[in-house]
């Protein structure tokens, strides 16, 4: 659907910027005037996108993390992480609840938590490329309750 | 320091504090693992009153230390969840490895 109002930004894979990122986010979504739920529903699923291409996409480098958010009308967010790192082989395997390629402080959970935080979830990964999540999210807002 | 904690016979209380995510979540980690070691408690308790965001990172870190944990069998409890906390840690089947309790008002 054709963006209403978008942003773009583009900053270094350094876990520094995972809280600055997912503000960000947050407060373009705040001009839909969302309840205090969907806040921290956005902004957690922001930073599983973020933080997966932090610790996996450029897992042993420092590379460029692509965010852009846009309101398509109908209240909707749809919010894009987008990276050029390493890529995911296998998307159906790495978006299974508990599945993760990095040791034990991983729980292997970010995909199920975008999901379970989104109203839906979209996953494209080239191996060697870079992978593109996006997210939307509806916002009821804090008139309608 | 994002993590207070507070040995008291064989228990030992980690109060988290602010954001958890995966930036902060290595300090977190570190001081609680130094006193696991430390005092070998028979309960370790990660007291979320004071999180104010928390991402699967939040979940890793209890995984984590339920690990370093039960090299001596101690046990776990999480507690004074947010409801949105709470509903990443059953995601991830914490209740079968931890007590998670709920924060009992309903600020956050
Ligand atoms: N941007 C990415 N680039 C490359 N691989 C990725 C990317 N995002 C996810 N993955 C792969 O998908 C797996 C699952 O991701 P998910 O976020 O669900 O879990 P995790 O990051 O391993 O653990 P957690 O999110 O709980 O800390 C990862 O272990 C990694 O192998
Ligand atoms: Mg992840």
């Amino acid at each position: 659907m054709k963006a209403e109002n978008e942003f773009r930004l583009s900053f270094d894979s350094k876990s520094v910027n995972e809280g600055f990122s997912r503000a960000v986010v947050a407060a373009f979504a705040a001009q839909l005037d969302p309840t205090i739920e969907e806040i921290t529903d956005i902004k957690t699923a922001v930073s599983e996108a973020v933080t997966n291409c932090i610790v996996h996409a450029y897992r042993d480098t420092v590379g460029r993390i692509y965010i852009s958010a846009a309101l398509t009308g109908d209240n909707t967010l749809r919010i894009n992480v987008r990276d050029r790192g390493c890529g995911i082989e296998d998307v159906k395997k790495a978006m299974e609840p508990l599945y993760t390629t990095l040791g034990s402080e991983r729980a292997g959970l970010g995909f199920a938590v975008m999901e379970s935080f989104t109203d839906k979830l979209r996953v494209r990964s080239v191996p060697g490329k870079g992978t593109s999540v996006t997210l939307y999210k509806k916002i009821s807002g804090r008139e309608q309750g | 320091m994002p993590v207070k904690i507070l040995a008291a016979g064989s228990r030992v209380t980690a109060f988290l504090d602010g954001e958890i995510d995966h930036h902060s979540a290595s300090d977190i980690r570190r001081e609680i693992d130094d006193a696991v070691r430390k005092y070998k408690p028979s309960t370790l308790k990660l007291d979320y009153s004071d999180v104010t965001f928390m991402d699967s990172s939040g979940v890793g870190l209890v995984m984590g230390r339920f690990r370093t944990l039960s090299a001596f069998g101690g046990k776990l409890i999480v507690s004074n969840l947010s409801a949105g906390e709470y509903k990443i840690m059953r995601l991830a089947g914490i209740e079968k490895i931890a007590k998670i309790t709920l924060k009992e008002d309903k600020r956050k």
